[in-house]
């Protein structure tokens, strides 16, 4: 008999992932950033949160290979004085919580929507999808703005920064469920008129066994497919949102707030505060979108290589 | 009292512009350890009559008129969820076509354990006993091994054997097979109908099968029903139907058997001309008569009544005129 390491082996996943230098590379560094992230505290050298750790003489210190560069700030400090690296990776450990959080609860909201309409069909599908029809029909933005200006006003700035993470979730996570319940009840019409559907109900299973434990497993190849680009368009809005002032708080920058806190000292020469961020959200998009690609191929049998 | 019993039962399909009876009038008895044979083409009812038996018509179709009565029980009255009770557990269901009926994603292993913790409270180790008690019982080959193994890794004839083997699960009291070789190749269909015969003779279990194959159905069944558009237009005990077919429709399915003759003109096949009538375009009088070589002024006024043949025990025809009989 096989073992499980034996089969993972030899599987096609693995055996087209190694013959792809674009999804290796791409897997190398997404390793690297959220290894880096996880281990942050550890990593980096300054604690971007500890108000006692900053000095603000050292704020807007170029990276230390310029002039007036200090080697204590590799890729120099934002108008507080903090380290950018220690800020960075701090940063980004914020955006990927935040970006898997939202991605999760979009998950869980849309696979159970578009199920249950897929499934049940008629009137609670006509229902479900038009409630999802209505959410896309607001951008996450507007949704965005709108919340967390009610939150900021209804608990005070102190509040809203320690509810920022959860409620960023929240709104990207709700804003973007209907991508998810489309896929799933697009992928459900289609299995549910299979034989083994109705095997199943022969059988005597309830609807809610055959969808979960018949259906869904035949439906999740679109939607880890989906779910690599919604975890890049979760950081993406929390970027923008973060970008436009109604995201994390300076005092625990994600990248956007991190880009946004830069972008206004970036004509008086400060131009590192903005570059650095930019560069690792952009690196890091691109890596989940490559790698997304890749998967979406390999999960396709019709592109199926050999 | 019958296993199950069904009586005048009618389906009906609401269509746009108006029912459509699939089923009109159908009544027969199962007993245990009978094997039924139901037979006819395409779209005479067959499955219908299977799902029917089994409160699974799906909409717009229902059960119009009649009865279902299994130990006794109304059938067609249950809810869904008294009758999910029934199905997989006291009546199982066969298809047609073992490439399509198991889950490709699941094992072999899970889907048999799931379907027994759906009508049973056992663990997963009792369950998997009893899956592998089961896939003994169709002769499979080291079954332990089986359960941790997909759909994909099993050819067409064990596939089938381990949807029997499901549907045996919970010790059903009948089994509709629909059709259960059709997508096999015959040296297959042979073993796979051997297996059914010494299950229902093992277990004592009813068979109803569901075929448009008289010769299947001449090996395996000890009564069988014939169908055409809707309704059963002759039943018989089988050895009588296929050594004289009364109803000439039965006689043209029998004429268009290949045999073992020679291949002169005389032992060419023959078929019936024409085809079966759409449900929504049944002629008057008798359904078959536009096909029928004995068709007279009488077969295209009055429907024929199911009645029973002189001198017989349960041997009943649909025709009036039947063949050899005196009417």
């Amino acid at each position: 008999m096989q073992t499980r390491r034996q089969k993972i082996k030899d599987s096609y996943l693995l055996y087209s992932f190694k013959r792809d230098k674009v999804a290796m590379v791409s897997f190398a560094i997404l390793a690297v950033l959220l290894l880096a992230a996880l281990f942050a505290p550890l990593l980096a050298p300054y604690n971007p949160y500890d108000p006692t750790a900053i000095d603000i003489m050292d704020s807007e210190l170029p990276p230390s290979w310029m002039e007036e560069g200090e080697p204590r700030f590799f890729l120099g400090t934002d108008i507080q004085g903090r380290d950018l690296v220690s800020t960075m990776l701090y940063g980004l450990r914020i955006s990927v919580l935040i970006g898997i959080g939202a991605v999760i609860l979009q998950a869980v909201i849309g696979i159970g929507v578009g199920l249950t309409a897929g499934y049940l069909g008629g009137k609670i599908d006509a229902v479900l999808m038009r409630i999802a029809d209505v959410q896309l029909s607001f951008s996450t933005l507007m949704v965005a703005i709108i919340v967390s200006a009610i939150v900021q006003l209804s608990f005070g700035v102190g509040r809203y920064e320690q509810l920022a993470v959860p409620l960023l979730i929240v709104i990207i996570g709700i804003a973007e469920w209907p991508q998810y319940a489309r896929t799933v009840r697009a992928s459900v019409l289609g299995e549910k008129n299979k034989e083994y559907v109705e095997a199943a109900r022969v059988i005597g299973l309830d609807s809610r066994r055959i969808m979960l434990s018949h259906i869904l497993p035949n439906t999740l190849s679109p939607v880890l497919v989906i779910s690599t680009v919604q975890v890049a368009n979760a950081v993406m809005s929390e970027a923008a949102l973060s970008f436009l002032g109604l995201g994390m708080p300076v005092s625990r920058p994600s990248i956007g707030s991190l880009i946004d806190a830069g972008f206004e000292y970036i004509f008086s020469g400060a131009w590192w505060i903005t570059f650095f961020p930019a560069v690792l959200l952009i690196v890091f998009i691109l890596v989940v979108n490559l790698l997304g690609d890749w998967l979406r191929d390999v999960l396709n049998p019709k592109l199926y290589k050999g | 009292m019958s296993l199950l019993e069904v009586k005048n039962l009618e389906v009906s399909f609401a269509l746009r512009h108006g029912d459509l009876v699939a089923l009109n009038d159908v009544s027969f008895t199962l007993d245990k350890g009978e094997r039924l044979g139901i037979v006819g083409e395409s779209g005479a009812g067959k499955s219908v009559t299977g799902f029917a038996v089994i409160n699974l018509i799906s909409k717009p179709g229902r059960i119009s008129k009649g009865e279902v009565l299994f130990d006794g029980q109304r059938l067609d009255r249950f809810s869904e969820k008294e009758m999910r009770e029934i199905r997989g557990n006291h009546i199982s269901m066969i298809f047609q076509d073992p490439m399509m009926t198991l889950n490709p994603v699941l094992t072999i292993g899970t889907q048999m354990v799931e379907t027994l913790r759906a009508h049973r409270k056992i663990s997963v180790k009792e369950a998997e006993k009893i899956a592998i008690k089961k896939l003994d019982l169709v002769h499979i080959p080291s079954p332990e091994r089986r359960l941790t193994q997909y759909p994909h890794e099993f050819s067409g004839g064990m596939r089938q054997r381990i949807i029997i083997a499901i549907a045996l699960l919970a010790e059903p009291a009948i089994i509709i097979a629909d059709e259960p070789t059709t997508a096999l190749d015959v040296t297959i269909q042979a073993e796979i109908m051997e297996l059914l015969i010494e299950l229902c003779n093992s277990q004592d279990m009813g068979l109803m099968l569901i075929t448009h194959d008289l010769g299947v159905v001449a090996e395996v069944t000890e009564r069988v029903l014939v169908m055409y558009a809707g309704k059963i237009i002759e039943t018989a005990a089988t050895s009588d139907l296929v050594t004289s077919p009364m109803h000439p429709y039965t006689k043209g399915l029998m004429n268009a058997l290949p045999g073992h003759g020679t291949c002169d003109k005389e032992n060419r096949l023959q078929q019936i001309p024409g085809s079966m009538p759409n449900l929504t375009e049944i002629a008057p009088g008798c359904s078959f008569h536009p096909r029928c070589a004995f068709c007279q002024d009488i077969c295209t006024k009055t429907v024929p009544e199911l009645r029973k043949v002189a001198g017989s025990k349960d041997r009943l025809v649909s025709c009036h005129f039947p063949i050899g009989g005196q009417n």
